[in-house]
């Protein structure tokens, strides 16, 4: 049986019917791991031996008939920004190379406590700041569908262990695009649910007005059955609202029929390939094919999306990475110097990579005196318009069908020295952060080179089930 | 807008970031391109929209002001920290002379 291939929910039938263990799982993903690790660097630490004893202790509880959820016994892999109690925690920074954490993060616990088993950490842009995983301390995580282009980032490991077969399904971060950029560069399915939805406690923070928790798997059910374990109210974090987290599954197979899509037209102007481009239209054709009307619709302020994002969240970033002074958290400097005023300069000079101080700087910039106003006060204001956009055309479709990234994936070393080339990179994923609202990468085809393109499912705050039944509904019809 | 780089000196100090010759140098182009990326802004009119501080409607998020221990111990936390720790403390570098 090819156990690397079976989608969560599978796996989970497989599990219950004993037609192989959680230790067996486990093995053969350890295995694919290192065999392929050496390549694409997806893992930064791979937890073998905790990992076995999480396997046989959930197969003792199926042998009792006892297992804790649907997901007991799965594997997983970790973003190395989920705090995990006794394992090293690392944001891909030199500042955390040697930090443990005391406490697992909120989703962490959730997932433990449902039984998963957690196959190891994998690599990312330093504190989540990037999109090619180029700006992590281990290097860059390479893509599976091509080794010789990136995996997309900031979540590129997570992308490319689940996209490479090395996990079942695996967390990650999503700011400006984290989740939804890598998952479309490697050809899986990624969420970046509703702002709130799933609990950041724990999660190292980077902009917290836009920070999310998501997750990649290979099909859009497995993202629904996950979102049900982790979504809900955490009195660790106050940004989570009380909002009824509904059955996920339920509207899984309803279909499209009656649906309004809307394409906005600002997402497929210039700057995005036209292989993308034609690749998104094709799936309109599909959703039409299966009874959904699909309209053209306008989100004109979409252009200043990437300029409101690269205000706010470096703002944010200064403030959330002000606590890395090698004090109480951060690697100690080998430099030290006489004074506490020295010893910030020279720890966090030496701890913090370049693109985390580039940010670290515009946003100190933003928010020191006689620039507020200009800079800060004018991206809050420009992203209410942002929102504003976002609550207009809902009035008029059911869901937005885009391009996740408007480029397929790329060769390192690419945009590196071009800050700006980098972000741009995130146009179409920036919008939905700024306005909270939940979106879906699912892979929708692959360029004549053989790369995968993805297109994003977007729908209003806390309606993670359509974005799910829409998702759906493509997968079935293209098999 | 252009970033000198005694401007870039000035925001790494209120950064307490140390920073080389040479990252002063990229950082002031680098920072003047993004500046003046991000000047499209002006080009929209606010003067009647209020700023967006969150997105889901929450405000101003009250609890028990109750300890609620137990999880993560003081020796834990301490154990965070890669300086001496005495009497409970982190020793640091002086702050005052």
């Amino acid at each position: 049986m090819d156990l690397l291939g079976l989608s969560v929910r599978e796996m989970s039938k497989g599990l219950r019917d004993k037609q192989f263990t959680s230790a067996e799982l486990t093995r053969v993903f350890l295995a694919e791991a290192k065999r392929r690790n050496d390549e694409l660097n997806a893992y930064v630490l791979l937890t073998e031996t905790e990992a076995l004893a999480q396997a046989e202790a959930s197969d003792a509880r199926y042998a009792e008939g006892k297992p804790l959820s649907a997901l007991d016994g799965i594997p997983c892999a970790l973003k190395d920004i989920f705090n995990t109690r006794g394992v090293r925690t690392t944001c891909c920074s030199k500042m955390l190379e040697r930090f443990v954490p005391p406490y697992d993060a909120t989703a962490v616990s959730k997932l433990r406590d449902a039984g998963v088993v957690f196959l190891g950490k994998t690599n990312m842009d330093e504190f989540a700041c990037g999109g090619s995983t180029e700006h992590s301390c281990f290097g860059p995580t390479m893509n599976p569908a091509d080794p010789s282009t990136i995996a997309g980032g900031s979540s590129g490991g997570s992308a490319a262990a689940v996209a490479g077969n090395m996990a079942p399904f695996a967390m990650g971060t999503d700011t400006g695009g984290s989740i939804r950029q890598p998952a479309s560069l490697c050809g899986c399915v990624g969420l970046k649910p509703t702002y709130g939805r799933i609990s950041r406690s724990g999660v190292t923070s980077m902009a917290s007005s836009l920070d999310t928790i998501g997750h990649f798997t290979k099909t859009v059910g497995d993202s629904a059955l996950i979102l049900q374990a982790l979504a809900g109210h955490d009195p660790r974090d106050a940004t989570t609202p009380e909002v009824l987290v509904p059955d996920y599954l339920k509207d899984l197979e309803k279909g499209v029929k009656g649906l309004k899509i809307g394409l906005p037209k600002e997402y497929f102007a210039e700057g995005v390939d036209p292989e993308v481009r034609d690749a998104v239209m094709a799936v309109a054709k599909v959703y039409e094919s299966l009874g959904a009307i699909v309209k053209e619709v306008s989100l004109p302020c979409t252009k200043y999306a990437v300029a409101v994002y690269y205000i706010i969240m470096p703002a944010e970033l200064s403030a959330n990475l002000a606590r890395f002074d090698g004090i109480r958290y951060g690697s100690r400097p080998k430099k030290e110097g006489e004074s506490i005023v020295d010893y910030y300069y020279n720890a966090r000079g030496e701890g913090f990579g370049a693109e985390i101080k580039r940010r670290i700087m515009i946003g100190t910039y933003v928010l020191s005196a006689g620039y507020y106003d200009a800079f800060y006060n004018k991206a809050l204001k420009v992203r209410t318009l942002i929102k504003n956009d976002f609550d207009a055309v809902f009035k008029e479709v059911d869901v937005l069908l885009t391009p996740t990234s408007p480029i397929p994936a790329f060769k390192p070393g690419e945009k590196i020295n071009d800050p700006i080339a980098m972000y741009l990179a995130d146009a179409l994923t920036i919008p939905a952060n700024a306005a909270g609202v939940p979106a879906l990468s699912v892979p929708c085809g692959v360029t004549a080179a053989g790369l995968p393109i993805g297109m994003q499912l977007i729908t209003p705050q806390f309606t993670e089930s359509l974005l799910f039944q829409v998702g759906r509904a493509y997968e079935k019809a293209v098999g | 807008m252009e970033l000198s780089q005694e401007q870039v000196r000035h925001i790494a100090k209120l950064a307490r970031l140390g920073l080389t010759d040479e990252e002063v140098k990229k950082f002031s182009t680098q920072l003047t391109n993004i500046l003046q990326y991000i000047e499209v802004l002006n080009e929209v009119d606010t003067s009647v929209v209020a700023p967006t501080n969150q997105v889901t409607g929450l405000s101003n998020v009250m609890r028990e002001d109750v300890m609620k221990g137990g999880w993560v111990s003081r020796e834990e936390l301490l154990g965070c920290s890669e300086l001496p720790v005495e009497s409970d403390q982190i020793r640091v570098k002086p702050a005052i002379e």
